[in-house]
C-alpha cells in the first residue's frame, strides 16, 4: 500500500513539476476561461433575471470546456521520448499511475475553477461570499467525477490518431448524469437554498465519484496495455 | 553458463496485418551471454526485442524471459528486464536527477540521494545532474536512460542500437558496462547495424532474414569484415 501511494505521488509530483516549468496547460486554460467570460458577458448583458437563470449552466459550461482542454492533454507529455512505453514497462500496479494522473488533473481543474468562480463574481458583479461553501462542495463533487472519467478516457484515446475528436465524444455522454446533477445543485445553491435541499443530487454525485474512480482504478491496467 | 537459458524463444511468429515479420524464430540466450541481432531494416529485430520486453504480443509461439512467459506473465518479466529502445524515456522539462528519481520510484525502489548521484556518476552525467533534459544531446539522453539500469539492476538487457548517438568515450563506457553486466550473469540481446567495435561485447551474432534466424554463429572467429560480408549476403537474401 505504501509503495502504491509512493508511486502515485511520484506521478503527481512529476506532472506538477512539468506543468510548473512549462506552464503550457495552466496558461492556456486561464486565457481560455477569460475568453469564455468575455463572450458570456457580451451574450447575456446586464439583465440580472436572465443571468440568474443561465449562471449555473454557464459556470459548468466554462468548467467543462476548460476541463476538456486540460484533461485532453493529460498524456501528451507521455508521448515525448516514448515515455508511454516506459510507463507500460514499469513493474507494479498500473493503477498507481492512474491515481497520480487523476490527482494532478483534479488539482489543475480545481485551480482553474476557483479562478473562474472569482472571475464570474467580478465580471457579473455577483456577491458569492454567502454561497461559497455550498458551491465549493458541489464543484468538488462534480469535478472528481469529471476528472475520474476524463483521465481514463484521455489514456484510452492517447494513442489514437483522432484523439482530439474522440475524447469529448466519448466523455460527454458518460458525464450526462453528473452534469445534470451539478447544474441542478449549483442552481439551488446560487439561489441561496441550503445544501440539504439538494441532498439527492449530492448523493448522486458522491455515488458517481466512487463508481467512476473505482472503474478507473480497476480498468487502467487494461487501458495502458491496449 | 547457467543450465537453463535466461531467454528462450520458440516458434515465434508475429504478423502485422498481412505482413509476417517473424516466422518460426527460435533463440536461446544464456546468463553471462550477449547476442547481437543483425538484419536489414524490417527484418524483425525491433519486433523481437519488443516481444521480449512485453510491449508487443506474439501472434504465435513462446518467448520466455527469466522463467516467465512474455505474453502470459508480463508483469514478472518486466521486473527482470531493462529495455533501451529508440525513445530515451526521459521528460524534457525535468532534470537528469529528477528523471532518474521518477523512474526508480515508479519501479518500486527508494533510491537514496547517494544512490542517484552514484548512478549519474556511472554514466558520467553527475555534472549535469541538475540540468533540464531539454538542453541534453541525444547521446546524453541515451546515457541517462542507461543510468536507470544501474539502479534497477535487471537480469536481462534488451538494447536497440545502444551505441547510436554516443561519442567514443560513452561507447567505451557502455562496452565496459555491458561486459561487467555479462560477468554478473546477465543476458544481453542487442539489435544493431554496426559491425565495428560495437560488436566486441557480443558472444554470438545472429542474422535475421525472412522472419527467422538465417545464421547463428559465435563472434570470436569473425572479423568485422567477415561480419560485413555475411550481413551483405543475408541482406541480399532478404531482398
Amino acid at each position: 500500500m505504501l509503495t502504491f501511494a509512493r508511486r502515485a505521488f511520484i506521478v503527481l509530483w512529476k506532472d506538477l513539476l512539468v506543468e510548473r516549468r512549462s506552464k503550457e496547460t495552466l496558461n492556456a486554460l486561464f486565457f481560455f476561461a477569460l475568453l469564455l467570460l468575455f463572450l458570456f458577458q457580451f451574450a447575456i448583458g446586464p439583465d440580472r433575471e436572465r443571468l440568474a437563470g443561465t449562471l449555473p449552466g454557464l459556470l459548468w459550461l466554462g468548467f467543462i470546456l476548460s476541463g476538456l482542454l486540460g484533461l485532453g492533454r493529460t498524456f501528451v507529455v507521455e508521448r515525448e521520448n516514448d515515455c508511454w512505453e516506459a510507463l507500460l514497462l514499469a513493474p507494479g500496479d498500473k493503477s498507481a499511475i492512474y491515481v497520480g494522473k487523476l490527482a494532478g488533473n483534479l488539482l489543475l481543474m480545481l485551480v482553474v475553477e476557483a479562478i473562474l468562480v472569482v472571475l464570474f463574481g467580478f465580471f457579473f458583479n455577483l456577491d458569492l461570499g454567502g454561497v461559497l461553501p455550498g458551491l465549493a462542495v458541489v464543484i468538488v463533487l462534480g469535478t472528481v467525477a469529471f476528472a475520474a472519467v476524463g483521465t481514463l478516457f484521455a489514456a484510452m484515446t492517447a494513442q489514437v490518431r483522432a484523439r482530439e475528436l474522440l475524447f469529448p465524444v466519448l466523455l460527454l455522454p458518460v458525464q450526462a448524469p453528473v452534469l445534470l446533477a451539478t447544474v441542478k445543485a449549483t442552481e439551488a445553491v446560487l439561489l441561496g437554498e441550503p445544501l440539504g435541499s439538494v441532498a439527492h443530487w449530492l448523493k448522486l454525485l458522491a455515488a458517481a465519484d466512487v463508481v467512476y474512480v473505482a472503474v478507473g482504478v480497476l480498468t487502467f491496467d487494461f487501458v495502458l496495455e491496449g | 553458463m547457467a543450465a537453463d537459458p535466461l531467454i528462450r524463444v520458440s516458434g515465434l511468429r508475429k504478423t502485422f496485418g498481412n505482413r509476417r515479420v517473424l516466422d518460426g524464430l527460435n533463440l536461446d540466450v544464456y546468463g553471462g551471454e550477449a547476442v547481437a541481432v543483425l538484419g536489414v531494416n524490417g527484418a524483425g529485430k525491433t519486433t523481437l526485442l519488443k516481444i521480449l520486453a512485453t510491449v508487443v504480443r506474439p501472434t504465435r509461439g513462446i518467448a520466455i524471459v527469466a522463467g516467465h512467459d512474455c505474453a502470459k506473465d508480463a508483469e514478472h518479466v518486466r521486473r527482470d528486464i531493462g529495455l533501451v529502445a529508440h525513445g530515451s524515456y526521459v521528460y524534457e522539462d525535468l532534470t537528469a536527477l529528477e528523471n532518474l528519481r521518477f523512474w526508480a520510484t515508479l519501479a518500486g525502489l527508494r533510491p537514496s540521494a547517494a544512490a542517484l548521484a552514484g548512478a549519474l556518476a556511472t554514466v558520467e552525467l553527475d555534472r549535469a545532474a541538475d540540468e533540464r533534459i531539454r538542453t541534453f544531446s541525444a547521446g546524453m539522453k541515451r546515457r541517462l536512460s542507461l543510468a536507470r539500469f544501474v539502479l534497477v539492476r535487471p537480469r536481462v538487457l534488451l538494447l536497440d542500437e545502444p551505441f547510436g548517438g554516443l561519442d567514443q568515450r560513452a561507447k567505451k563506457w557502455l562496452e565496459e558496462h555491458l561486459a561487467s553486466f555479462k560477468a554478473g550473469g546477465g543476458a544481453i540481446v542487442m539489435a544493431t547495424h554496426s559491425f565495428g567495435r560495437e560488436l566486441a561485447v557480443a558472444d554470438r551474432i545472429v542474422f535475421l532474414a525472412g522472419g527467422a534466424i538465417a545464421l547463428d554463429t559465435p563472434r570470436g572467429a569473425l572479423s568485422p569484415d567477415d561480419v560485413q560480408r555475411l550481413y551483405a549476403l543475408h541482406a541480399e537474401d532478404a531482398c
